[in-house]
């Protein structure tokens, strides 16, 4: 009998069915995931449908160029962050390490241009609660959309920092050589949560930032 | 794990679609098609959103109950979207009672 892999824990028979598990595992957090933002997005859905005009004219108050650089931002980290996986496979630990770096930098511009949205609320006056000043109609259902926008987006950000976190310490392991072509299951797991994340802002450009802009 | 790797083209491909798609979502969101322009920007979304979890994410080659799991996730989501609209949206189709 062969000997075991030193990553193979006791409990599995062979490293795939190892990583079958790992990856089964981080699917059933994804789902809990997508039911915790649909949530959210079915609230969303909810109130947009009741209050239409206000939730577009709110809509409005999105900067479409900003949002636009952070959908190509995150959807160019998704591509990196899947070729450091490929990569991984092939045993091509350098690239590795640079495609891994690449996927954290874009994530940290996104995080960049996130608060530079923020900011520009503030500086508008469109704080929900603490600072709201909008002069047109139906103010409050407008400031509903807002904390919507802030609720939704805030807690992406959140789970981008999170994402970063890991990423970080995948970077640490590649580092220390922990991973090889037949074993590298904790940094396909750390790239199906960036994916996730990546998905999550997919759905929340357009339902943010665009469908309201041709009325 | 044992599988061969995702070919580097199939990853470029990926990547070029959702950078076109990306640039349709937002080109077609300036024209006025009415209600449409909802259904068409989420019909895109999902042709991303399913570009990414079945390439980058494996899906398409990962064992069947992962399929699974992943599948449930997205029904159970629609259930939870589907019900509380078809609720909102036909409030108004009975009339309320009043006065009592």
């Amino acid at each position: 009998m062969p000997e075991a892999h030193a990553a193979l824990a006791h409990q599995f028979e062979d490293l795939e069915q190892q990583h079958d598990a790992a990856t089964l595992g981080m699917w059933i957090f994804l789902v809990t995931e997508v039911m915790f933002f649909g949530g959210l997005l079915a609230g969303y859905t909810m109130y947009r449908s009741v209050y239409p005009s206000a939730f577009a004219a709110g809509s409005r108050l999105c900067e479409v160029t900003l949002g636009l650089t952070n959908t190509l931002i995150l959807i160019t980290s998704s591509f990196t962050m899947a070729l450091a996986v490929h990569m991984t496979q092939r045993g091509r630990r350098g690239l590795v390490l640079a495609l891994l770096g690449a996927t954290m930098a874009l994530g940290a511009v996104f995080l960049g241009v996130k608060f530079l949205e923020y900011f520009h609320k503030y500086q508008e006056h469109l704080i929900p609660g603490a600072n709201f000043v909008y002069s047109g109609a139906s103010a409050g259902q407008v400031e509903l959309f807002i904390c919507f926008y802030f609720g939704l987006t805030g807690l992406h950000a959140l789970h981008m920092i999170i994402g970063l976190g890991v990423l970080g310490v995948m970077m640490a392991f590649v580092w220390c050589d922990r991973f090889s072509p037949v074993h590298y299951a904790p940094i396909e797991v750390a790239g199906l949560y960036w994916h996730f994340v990546d998905i999550v802002w997919i759905f929340l450009f357009p339902l943010l930032y665009l469908v309201d802009l041709h009325r | 794990m044992t599988a061969q790797p995702v070919s580097l083209k199939t990853y470029a491909g990926v990547f070029g679609m959702l950078l076109v798609l990306t640039a349709a979502t937002t080109a077609v969101a300036y024209v006025n098609l009415g209600f449409f322009n909802v259904i068409v920007a989420l019909t895109i979304a999902v042709s991303k959103a399913l570009l990414v979890i079945l390439f980058f994410m494996h899906l398409s080659r990962s064992a069947h109950r992962t399929q699974i799991v992943a599948g449930t996730g997205i029904l159970w989501l629609l259930i939870l979207i589907t019900f509380t609209i078809s609720d909102v949206l036909t409030r108004a189709w009975i009339s309320q009672p009043v006065g009592w």
